[in-house]
């Protein structure tokens, strides 16, 4: 608005104003109406869920707070919190790492078979998740699956993906190879926005292509680099599916609280406590959307 | 019944999904919920003939027949058949039904071990109104005595699950290992196989609850104890601790596969040899036949394995079928129910594919007796069960969260499968967890 010359703005109070508003909310009335069925009101109704609690005597009661101050103490709920965020730290830069060097290796123009590539990398992405863990699942297995082969193979155990201690990391796996294509896809199209006058211009003044990457590609693709980062501190947050599909074939490995969803999970379909898995799912959508933030704040201020 | 369930949507809030399906909620209610509404057996009969649609939910393989069977005799009901797939998938739809108040259905498949979840919150409805309480003398004991507790009839048994040993003859004979009928026996079996061929195991186990529990019920153990609200979880007494003693000495022989059951993995284990034996309910034979066919010929089944040659056994597995107390088609449902459990049309489709009775008369016919399966090489393998249906322990009781109680199992006694604690160490963490759950759902817990 504080760009149109003062000449064509609308006299305050007058007839334009009225009209242009009525107008506006014909417009955005719709977008409100599903906005508030599919944001607001699952959010709102899990607030009100989470201030009762259920019980198989006695049924359903008004508790306030109270499930916040025992989620707080909750060391099953700390356990998985933990866990993710240990998953976070390690799975993510890896992750992002790979994808960025796959988006720079297509971006550079020096691959044969970039097309190729570039739909081998980010098909995994297109296989449903729970398909994805299912396939990994089997191929971990050391009696029938690849893992089992290569263990023949080798002659001794070489790899033992269902070890208590691997098996963080052979979650791992399966996330990254699952979502390294989509985040190179995000890398690259940021990569594709550069104008070729840049490179020309790096060019004629001699630089190698070292010099291009670390001068013109990665702060071009920073900004990108953020929204990726914010998708996959989401997304470990939200880890559920691998580990769920994973606790069939290694029951024992994956606790019930293995992470926050599977808690949730576990609170709400298992132990008839719909209101504490509500609470459960909200304190920790409060910590991801606070942690996604800081590190949103954090990126930007760097790119300005 | 309309408004209680357009409340109940209403505050779920969950806008237009739900409100949706409102509109398919107008059916009949004439035995709305709550108690107070039974009917004799005239009107029960009178219900049925006058006809009208009712929705089953179940796994048992042989309910697409019996429903045929049950249309054929009542031409006017027309029954909405839903297969639930599983006792987990089925509990937890019929769970979120009842909460939305919306698509619960008139008769549905419940376990023995998860009746108590259902009843105590008030979801089931006590068959005693419907004269229900004549029927007690066709059923074996047992099973009886699982739908009927806290002072009413809140279903009537389908099947049973006594225990046997199921094995492999042929694995044992080619190398040349006795068959045991003692849990020693047992242990030592296993490493004369594990030396003859490191790969085979005699049987397989990563702490399935469900067998767990059977087998504390077996040793005499009787953990849990409800009596409405009052419940005591003792899992130390003499009978768990005389598992517990057992059954840690089977893992730390290493004799079982880490198989886990019910996977395809276990399937081809079961099916190229690698594991030995196993312990089933009397529901077992059904399962090899269908789905260990390399096994054909090469299985037998044994009396449950005892302690000291003194024939002991428990029940593994089960199930009941419930009328909700939210049953739109109440009246209907009941008599669909009364049919599918106690006439012997029914019963027979039942046991025509494998399956097991509850009921008496069914099970004590020579026929049934003396039916000899060429799955299991001739053996009259229905003898054996049935015999051992006669040793089961009387007593036992599940907790009224048993499949809250048997998800967090892997979470404690799991840990003595990866030997990472003892049997009795893990025992206690999961008493720790059981009494501090039953609390907080509001019961009086002592230990």
């Amino acid at each position: 608005m504080s760009a149109l010359p003062p000449a064509t703005r609308p006299r305050p109070g007058g007839r334009l104003t009225a009209r242009v508003s009525r107008a506006g909310a014909g417009f955005v009335t719709p977008f409100l109406i599903a906005f508030a069925l599919v944001f607001i009101a699952p959010l709102a109704y899990s607030l009100y869920l989470s201030l009762f609690r259920n019980q198989l005597v006695g049924g359903t009661q008004f508790v306030g707070l109270d499930n916040y101050a025992a989620v707080f103490v909750d060391p099953k709920f700390w356990d998985g919190a933990l866990r993710v965020m240990l998953f976070l730290a390690v799975q993510v830069p890896i992750m992002l790492a790979i994808a960025l060097v796959a988006a720079l290796a297509i971006d550079s123009g020096r691959l044969h078979g970039r097309r190729l590539f570039r739909i081998g990398l980010f098909l995994p992405y297109a296989v449903p998740g729970v398909v994805a863990a299912m396939m990994w699942g089997f191929m971990y297995s050391d009696r029938i699956g690849l893992t089992g082969s290569l263990n023949d193979l080798a002659g001794f155990d070489l790899l033992a993906p269902y070890a208590k201690h691997w098996l963080l990391v052979s979650i791992g796996n399966i996330v990254t190879w699952e979502f390294v294509g989509y985040n190179m896809l995000i890398l690259y199209s940021a990569l594709k926005n550069v104008p070729t006058e840049t490179y020309e211009a790096a060019a004629i003044d001699g630089a190698d292509q070292f010099r291009i990457v670390r001068h013109i590609k990665l702060p071009a693709v920073r900004g990108a680099l953020v929204i990726a980062t914010v998708f996959s501190i989401i997304g470990s947050f939200q880890l559920f599916n691998e580990p769920q599909i994973l606790k069939g074939l290694v029951p024992n490995l994956i606790s019930t609280s293995y992470t926050p969803n599977i808690y949730a999970y576990t609170l709400s379909f298992q132990g008839n406590q719909v209101s504490y898995a509500a609470t459960v799912a909200i304190v920790m959508g409060v910590i991801t959307a606070g942690i996604a933030y800081l590190v949103q704040l954090r990126g930007m201020r760097r790119d300005s | 019944m309309k408004n209680h369930t357009m409340r109940r949507a209403l505050a779920a809030g969950a806008g237009l999904a739900l409100a949706g399906t409102l509109a398919a909620c107008g059916g009949g209610s004439e035995a709305g919920g709550g108690g107070g509404d039974g009917a004799s057996a005239d009107e029960i009969e009178a219900a049925l003939q006058e006809g009208g649609e009712l929705t089953y939910w179940t796994w048992t393989p042989q309910a697409e027949k019996q429903v045929a069977a049950f249309e054929a005799a009542y031409p006017n009901v027309d029954v909405n058949l839903v297969d639930t797939s599983g006792a987990a998938d089925n509990n937890q739809a019929l769970q979120n039904a009842i909460a939305a108040g919306d698509g619960v259905p008139d008769v549905v498949q419940i376990e023995y071990q998860s009746l108590l979840q259902f009843q105590l919150p008030g979801q089931l409805t006590d068959l005693t109104e419907f004269g229900f309480g004549d029927l007690e003398d066709l059923y074996t004991p047992s099973t009886w005595g699982a739908v009927s507790q806290n002072d009413g009839i809140w279903g009537l048994p389908q099947d049973s699950g006594p225990m046997a040993f199921f094995y492999n003859e042929a694995l044992f004979a080619e190398h040349g290992v006795d068959v045991p009928t003692t849990w020693d026996e047992y242990i030592e079996a296993g490493k004369a196989l594990k030396k003859a061929d490191p790969d085979v195991c005699i049987g397989n186990d990563t702490g399935d609850a469900g067998l767990a529990t059977s087998l504390i019920w077996q040793a005499g153990g009787q953990p849990f104890r409800a009596e409405g609200e009052q419940v005591t979880i003792d899992l130390a007494d003499e009978g768990t601790t005389r598992w517990a003693d057992m059954y840690q000495r089977v893992l730390d022989a290493g004799i079982l596969c880490d198989i886990p059951g019910w996977t395809d993995e276990w399937f081809a284990a079961l099916n190229d040899g690698t594991i030995a034996s196993i312990t089933f309910g009397a529901w077992g034979p059904g399962i090899l036949e269908g789905s260990v066919p390399d096994g054909a010929g090469d299985w037998r089944i044994a009396p449950m394995l005892s302690y000291d040659g003194t024939p002991v056994n428990a029940e593994n597995g089960g199930s009941s079928e419930a009328v909700p107390a939210d049953a739109p088609n109440k009246l209907l449902g009941v008599g669909f129910l009364k049919w599918l459990n106690t006439s012997d049309e029914s019963i027979d489709e039942f046991m025509a594919t494998g399956g097991f009775p509850a009921t008496v008369k069914q099970l004590e016919s020579d026929e049934f007796l003396g039916y000899e399966s060429e799955y299991f090489g001739g053996q009259a393998i229905n003898e054996v069960l049935v015999a051992g249906a006669d040793d089961v322990v009387e007593g036992w009781q599940y907790l009224p969260w048993q499949s809250y109680a048997n998800g967090i199992f892997a979470d404690t006694v799991g840990q003595a499968w990866l030997g990472e604690t003892t049997l009795a160490d893990g025992l206690a963490a999961w008493q720790a967890e059981n009494v501090k759950y039953g609390t907080d759902q509001g019961f009086t817990v002592t230990e």
